[in-house]
């Protein structure tokens, strides 16, 4: 497995690119970094009880007046940057593959079934798809919101918060696994290996899971990794906006919006290093993907 | 005129250098059709893209000799070289479909090839496209020209690729599987128009082509390659009627014969034999044996001599057409007509006729893929449901089993071939227990000639024979009683067409299978079919006893189709 895996063309190609393998490294350390917050993290910015107000607005080590206890320096209440910085690249982490996972499964599911019996059920699954693509995703997003509001006692809504991000971000995700998935399948339905399965008798469903799907998983697996850069920036455009999460638990989004505050008042560091953070992230995660399509179409090497 | 000696080309890869054409000289004089031969990796493709300067990067000319006239050309700059394609070396592509632009019409494309080339003013470059379409067999060139690629057939297209070539006055030109794409009816008139043309304006032309009966046809010359190696080559009657070299003569025993019926293909000593090697490791089940298998099949056979394994009667299939109007219902584009035939129980049945006519609708809609609009099939005497009756578990999807054509898509790359050759056993629920499907799997891959520890491998790990092999033992395992093999061949070298009809030969004698075999090859047909209909534009124009039929045609289309069709019989005399 090991030898097979060393001696194969995705390795190949991988070792000869260095922006990939820079951006591998990249999204490696970001993602060690948010898992293994709790554990690197300097302080625990949700405890109030670990930073105080004398520490605020300390810059960062480097620049005059840096305190070595803090890397990036502090925000306004004293907060650690770094801190503030992993557990928010945790939250949006979490936020963005769980909303890549539900649209995949969802857009994937639908696509598939819509390109394998076509007709009236492809119709009515495009013409959704075409319904939501005219709607903006901050649009889907604040209706979810609204409703969500509406309809959960004030109690859980604090609770629920992330949830209803991940749902709305994962509604303006799918069209996208959907289109892919039924485009590809056209395709492969009317290869001759599909045509003896549908000869065979075999359930629909196994067609659609045992011979198409392992058959189109290459695209989609592209549309997954550059999906999952979308839906972490939309996660931050929402919380920058204020629709996403609150101040008390901030992503990188709500910390760039409080950064925002101190744009113009000389506190540059506090708006810079999340986003800094954010475009490396999105950037490295581009770049695997598009990484990933050279790999899977031959045509292009 | 075109002289090639000592060329070498090669492949610079991930895992060292290629060697695609080692040593080959070659020269072609003015007026001569000189052939390449051989069949696929062989070279020939390559050696013609090295002659006109189009090698597919990284490959590159490690040495010898390109001359063209005095003009050598290995030395020349990529502009000098650019220079020269299309004013003194022409191509001819195999797709008249890709290698016109679609969006230009005939006209502006011929007027500029000659006017990048020439500087004679529009009018007089006009004048020449006209008398040049005229030329080829373009009826009323004037106007015709004035149309965009669409809108001609497929040999009127490659009638146009023709005078593309020509229109520079070009000295030499290279045809690379110039008529593969077409009929048969429509390759003879190409290639006796590409003759003429060698004839009548002095062009030097290089036939690259895996068709033997093509060479025999129109070449003067011939080289035979294998492996980027020269095997044989000489005047074309003497290499193809006496050949020395024994690869040419395993090649030319492969050849399917139109004029007679072999029982078997002499099979020449395959490229395959050294790939099969190379699958090893991996446990082969315990038990598993080509007798094993063969047992498993003789134990379950049903099928008797007597009376029709299939009777179709009045079978006629519709397709939706093309809307041309928001309100009208489209007029359907008939398929199928009419048709009628019996195929005699442990019998082969032979369906023949040129792209269009219905032969691969009419396998469809046998197996269930395509819903008849009207007629009745009937199997082994029962009523045989048309596609949307057919249910998930109707007896006849297990009874009658399909080939495909082609065997890069026909099995799934993802699965493995203990899978792909287990799934038949699982789902007609011949074979209950996990380890014993793989045992049969691994004991039919036995009986069609692939090692056993084949089952571990992937589809991708295997040659287009050996792929088709694994097809044909998918088929085997749902015990099946007819099988219907859509042009099983057509995608493979001689060689490896030879060994697969030996192979469907032996399974059809010994498991007493009725098959419908359909082919646009006639010559794969005599060899095959016992009986045989003739297919045109959806109708059997003719049908009856095949060694008959390849004797004394009675219809005039039959007729054509014989006469028309390449064959070594001017050679082997």
């Amino acid at each position: 497995m090991l030898a097979a895996f060393l001696r194969s063309d995705f390795l190949y190609l991988f070792v000869r690119r260095p922006m990939v393998v820079a951006a591998f490294a990249v999204t490696l350390a970001v993602v060690g970094g948010a898992v293994l917050a709790p554990w690197i993290a300097p302080t625990n910015p949700y405890d109030l009880a670990s930073f105080s107000l004398i520490d605020g607005l300390k810059p960062p080590v480097w620049a005059a007046g840096g305190d070595p206890r803090f890397l990036l320096g502090t925000d306004d209440q004293g907060r650690d940057m770094v801190s503030s910085i992993l557990y928010g690249a945790r939250l949006s982490l979490v936020i963005g593959v769980s909303a890549m996972a539900i649209a995949s499964v969802l857009g994937v599911g639908l696509g598939l079934a819509a390109g394998y019996f076509g007709g009236r059920l492809d119709a009515l699954v495009m013409r959704i798809a075409d319904i939501q693509l005219a709607l903006p995703a901050i649009l889907t997003a604040l209706l979810i919101d609204g409703v969500s509001r509406g309809i959960l006692p004030p109690s859980a809504q604090q609770d629920l918060r992330v949830f209803v991000l991940i749902l709305a971000i994962a509604l303006s995700l799918w069209v996208n696994f959907a289109r892919t998935a039924r485009a590809s399948t056209f395709v492969e339905r009317n290869r001759e290996y599909v045509q003896a399965a549908i000869i065979m008798g075999q359930h629909p469903l196994r067609i659609m899971a045992v011979h198409i799907l392992p058959n189109i998983l290459g695209p989609l697996l592209v549309i997954m990794t550059v999906d999952l850069a979308a839906a972490i920036l939309l996660e931050a455009t929402l919380s920058f906006l204020g629709i996403g999460l609150p101040a008390s638990s901030p992503s990188l989004g709500t910390l760039i919006r409080i950064g925002m505050q101190f744009l113009l008042s000389g506190e540059w560091w506090i708006l810079w290093m999340p986003t800094a953070f954010l475009v490396a992230l999105v950037v490295a995660i581009n770049v695997l993907g598009d990484f990933l399509r050279d790999v899977f179409n031959p045509r292009l090497r | 005129m075109l002289l090639v000696e000592n060329l070498t080309v090669k492949f610079p890869g991930r895992w060292g250098e290629f060697t695609a054409i080692e040593d080959v000289s070659m020269r072609v004089e003015r007026g001569e059709i000189h052939g390449l031969v051989g069949e696929s990796g062989a070279g020939k493709s390559t050696i013609g893209a090295a002659i006109i300067g189009l090698l597919q990067p990284p490959g590159y000319v490690a040495g010898g000799t390109l001359r063209l006239g005095e003009t050598d050309l290995r030395t020349l700059s990529p502009e000098a070289q650019h220079r020269i394609r299309g004013k003194r070396i022409s191509m001819i592509f195999q797709d008249p479909q890709t290698s016109l632009n679609p969006l230009m019409t005939v006209e502006s494309q011929l007027l500029e090839t000659i006017l990048t080339h020439e500087d004679i003013g529009v009018e007089a470059a006009r004048a020449r496209a006209i008398a040049l379409l005229e030329e080829t067999g373009i009826r009323d060139a004037a106007t015709r020209m004035r149309a965009y690629p669409h809108q001609f057939s497929g040999g009127m297209r490659q009638r146009v690729v023709i005078a593309l070539a020509l229109c520079t006055n070009p000295e030499l030109i290279v045809a690379d599987e110039p008529t593969t794409a077409l009929d048969v009816a429509v390759q003879s008139q190409v290639l006796d128009l590409i003759r003429a043309m060698a004839d009548r304006r002095g062009v030097g032309i290089v036939l690259i082509t895996h068709d033997i009966g093509v060479i025999a046809r129109i070449t003067d010359r011939v080289t035979v390659l294998r492996g980027g190696r020269v095997m044989e080559a000489g005047p074309t009657a003497e290499v193809l009627g006496r050949p020395q070299n024994p690869y040419t003569q395993a090649l030319m025993a492969a050849v399917p014969r139109l004029e007679r019926r072999l029982p078997r293909f002499l099979l020449p000593e395959s490229d395959e034999g050294a790939r099969v090697l190379e699958v090893k490791g991996g446990a082969v089940p315990e038990g598993a044996s080509a007798e094993h298998a063969a047992a498993w099949l003789m134990a379950g056979a049903r099928g008797t001599d007597a009376g029709h394994a299939l009777e179709i009667a009045d079978l006629g299939v519709k397709f939706a057409g093309t809307r041309t109007s928001l309100w009208k219902r489209p007029a359907p584009f008939v398929a199928l007509d009419g048709v009628s035939l019996a195929v005699r129980a442990g019998s082969v049945m032979g369906v023949v006729g040129e792209s269009g006519s219905g032969k691969s609708t009419l396998a469809r809609a046998v197996v269930g893929l395509v819903q008849p609009a009207a007629g009745t099939m009937r199997f082994q005497g029962a009523p045989l449901a048309p596609a949307r009756e057919r249910g998930r578990h109707d007896p006849a999807r297990r009874a009658i089993q399909m080939v495909f054509q082609d065997p890069y898509s026909s099995l799934n790359n993802r699965q493995r071939i203990g899978d792909i050759l287990s799934e038949p056993l699982m789902i007609y629920g011949l074979e209950p227990d996990r380890a014993a499907r793989l045992r049969l799997a691994a004991s039919v891959l036995d009986l069609v000639g692939l090692p056993m520890a084949a089952i571990h491998r992937y589809p991708h790990q295997f040659s287009g024979g050996q792929r088709q092999r694994i097809a044909v033992a998918r088929a085997l395992l749902a015990r099946p009683e007819f099988l219907i093999c859509d042009e099983p061949t057509s995608a493979l070298d001689v060689s490896i067409q030879a060994q697969i009809l030996n192979l469907l030969k032996d399974l059809q004698e010994q498991f007493n299978l009725s098959i419908l075999f359909i082919s646009h090859n006639l010559a794969v047909v005599r060899q095959m079919a016992d009986d045989i209909v003739v297919m045109k534009g959806g109708k059997i124009v003719e049908s009856g006893d095949s060694e008959a039929f390849f004797t004394s045609p009675q219809h005039p289309y039959s007729q054509d189709l014989l006469r028309l069709t390449p064959s070594l019989a001017l050679i082997a005399a």
